[in-house]
């Protein structure tokens, strides 16, 4: 435009809410939020150090956590420098519950993050096709929607056999469909609204809507619903372990540990618990911290 | 920027329709949403669509974007802008139409800009696409605008999403978007609908000012008959997909010749006495999968005669600028409201 000739109209009065100086970035007020937000805060803080803990185990943990022993079987907190006492076979807790947090936060994290691929590419597609496609998608997931999750994971991981690996692919097949629909959910409104029309009457792409506009209205709803299913991922995993489906012995992991340990639940019960505790701690520290980002998230409205 | 958005002087019309109709087929029915439409509008002049819910002002300018849904839609006729046959243009040529020749204002600005990125974004956004523009010179082209449709503080809005906006500011940058390629056609769908009374004028204004800058033609749909007046240069009275009276502005709203929009003249309020019941037109508009035959307007017309069942009323000229299809024109007794 050539000019900005001189006009009658004065502006300068109209109704203006927004605060003066505010020139952060959408992300930015996010982070702001989330910082002022204390229990968000401490809770994220240990999942950070469960998560760093999985990761330097082999620095962090005080005891090898195969080496068993005969006489040391079940013994109380501190018994021979062991801080949390030694479970069924002579092998120190500490370390074998820190080593289990690696096998619980990947099969907690892994399968979230397949689905959400998986089940977000498609649940995409499905929302922003609309018609048979739509149909031929959200048909198909509800097949699965059909079981109880638990009953589908063990039924999926039964059939492939045991072992870390099947464990996480039945895992990522029962939250596929959730994920799916949520943004299948999320696309569908979106792609009603105005601007989704007004992008193609700027001339947009179908496929720079679809990246550009659809996707930056769904990741935040289907991103919040992931971060929620990752603690339920766990206890999942946890009760695959549990009933032998999951990680095989003699790898540590929180569920099995659960398993193992629950003969002995008469002669030591504090030791049984203590998987029990940190599957209860971990998820639900996963949960608060979702939670908290959610409602970060929510600046709009 | 470039002459082409000076207006010509009086030669070719930037748009012409013929015979426009529109039809959304679904399994239960057909609609019949526009039917049989013709008019042309001259570089940098405003067309007034006046009609009430339904009556096809919307989907006339939806269809000359063609972004209404291909499969369901069955669009017959011919659309001419600035020399080029929309209806056949290949999905490359009608992107480059769209946002660059031609560029659309809509009705609720909230929802017609995106929620998740900042106002100044989107606007960049169209702008690198259609003029391949680098980012800092599109921003800066960005803040021209927000500077010509006065918009306060424009540095700080560029960076603002749409939620942050009051809706006056939030149609501005609308237009803002919509004026961002030069467009020499501008689509405006109800765009001060959604505002405030105070604010729609503002905005009247600024887009009447606009328009005669920049030289664009303008089609501005509306079912309010004071926008309508305060903006156009023609006016089309749209009822039941079908125009029904065209002509100047003064004209129309100094002499009404159909029926309908002497019913709608009547209807509005303006200094009657408090107590005085407002003049309603009785009846309410023909389904549109059921046409009935003859004038469309028949069933709720006061004047109407055997003659209207039968066929749809031909085009008369009561002056060289002005149409109206009714069967009574040029007779002597007028609609009695």
């Amino acid at each position: 435009m050539t000019q900005a000739v001189a006009t009658s109209i004065d502006t300068s009065w109209e109704a203006d809410p927004a605060p003066a100086a505010k020139t952060r970035t959408y992300w930015q007020s996010v982070l702001i939020r989330i910082f002022r937000d204390k229990a968000t805060l401490i809770f994220g803080t240990v999942v950070l150090a469960i998560v760093l803990l999985a990761i330097f185990a082999p620095l962090i943990a005080p005891f090898d956590p195969y080496k068993e022993s005969i006489i040391g079987r079940l013994k109380p907190f501190g018994w021979r420098g062991h801080p949390l006492g030694t479970d069924e076979l002579g092998r120190d807790m500490l370390s074998r519950l820190i080593y289990g947090a690696r096998s619980s936060l990947l099969m907690g994290m892994v399968p979230v993050l397949v689905a959400t691929l998986v089940g977000g590419t498609l649940g995409v597609i499905g929302g922003f096709a609309g018609k048979r496609v739509n149909t031929a998608i959200m048909r198909t997931m509800d097949v699965f929607y059909a079981f109880p999750s638990v009953l589908l994971a063990v039924a999926i991981s039964g059939a492939m056999g045991g072992g870390m690996m099947n464990g996480m692919i039945a895992l990522s097949m029962v939250f596929t469909p959730a994920l799916c629909r949520i943004a299948e959910t999320a696309t569908a409104q979106v792609r009603s609204l105005d601007f989704i029309e007004a992008a193609r009457a700027t001339g947009a792409r179908p496929l720079t809507i679809i990246r550009h506009h659809v996707l930056g209205n769904v990741l935040g709803p289907v991103f919040i619903y992931a971060s929620s299913l990752v603690s339920v991922s766990i206890l999942l995993a946890s009760g695959l372990s549990f009933l032998g489906l999951g990680v095989k012995p003699p790898e540590p992991d929180w569920g099995l540990m659960l398993s193992t340990l629950r003969q002995s639940l008469y002669v030591n019960p504090i030791i049984c618990a203590m998987p029990g505790a940190a599957i209860f701690v971990t998820s639900i520290c996963f949960n608060l911290v979702s939670d908290g980002i959610r409602s970060a998230m929510d600046v709009r409205q | 920027m470039d002459g082409t958005l000076m207006p010509q002087a009086d030669i070719a019309p930037l748009v012409e329709i013929e015979d426009l109709t529109v039809r959304f087929t679904s399994r239960e029915a057909t609609v019949s949403a526009v039917n049989g439409v013709s008019f042309s509008v001259k570089p940098g002049e405003v067309l007034c669509i006046l009609g009430e819910s339904g009556s096809g002002k919307s989907v006339t300018l939806r269809a000359m974007m063609r972004l209404l849904p291909e499969k369901r839609t069955t669009i017959t006729g011919r659309i001419t802008i600035a020399g080029q046959d929309v209806l056949g243009l290949n999905a490359r040529d009608l992107r480059a139409l769209r946002g660059g020749l031609v560029s659309m204002i809509f009705q609720e600005p909230m929802t017609a800009l995106d929620p998740v990125y900042t106002v100044g974004e989107q606007i960049i956004e169209t702008l690198r696409k259609h003029r391949n523009m680098s980012r800092e010179g599109a921003r800066a082209r960005a803040l021209d605008l927000f500077e010509l449709v006065k918009i306060p503080s424009p540095e700080r809005r560029l960076d603002s999403y749409p939620h942050e906006l009051s809706g006056g500011l939030r149609q501005r940058a609308m237009i803002a978007m919509a004026l961002s390629c030069g467009p020499r056609l501008l689509l405006a769908d109800e765009p001060t609908t959604a505002l405030d009374a105070t604010v729609q004028i503002q905005v009247l204004i600024l887009l009447r000012r606009l328009q005669r800058e920049l030289g664009m033609g303008t089609i501005f749909v509306t079912h309010d008959l004071g926008v309508a007046s305060e903006i156009a240069d023609r006016i089309a009275v749209m009822y039941a997909g079908r125009i029904v009276e065209e002509g100047p502005v003064a004209d129309i709203l100094a002499n009404p010749r159909h029926p309908y929009t002497q019913g709608l003249m009547a209807s509005t309020v303006h200094g009657q006495h408090r107590d005085a019941d407002i003049q309603a037109i009785p009846g309410s508009p023909p389904d549109l999968r059921r046409m009935p035959a003859g004038c469309s307007f028949g069933p709720r017309c006061p004047t109407s005669q055997p003659r209207c069942r039968e066929a749809f009323p031909p085009i008369s000229h009561p002056s060289a600028d002005r149409m109206v299809r009714c069967f009574r024109e040029g007779e002597e007794a007028k609609a009695s409201f």
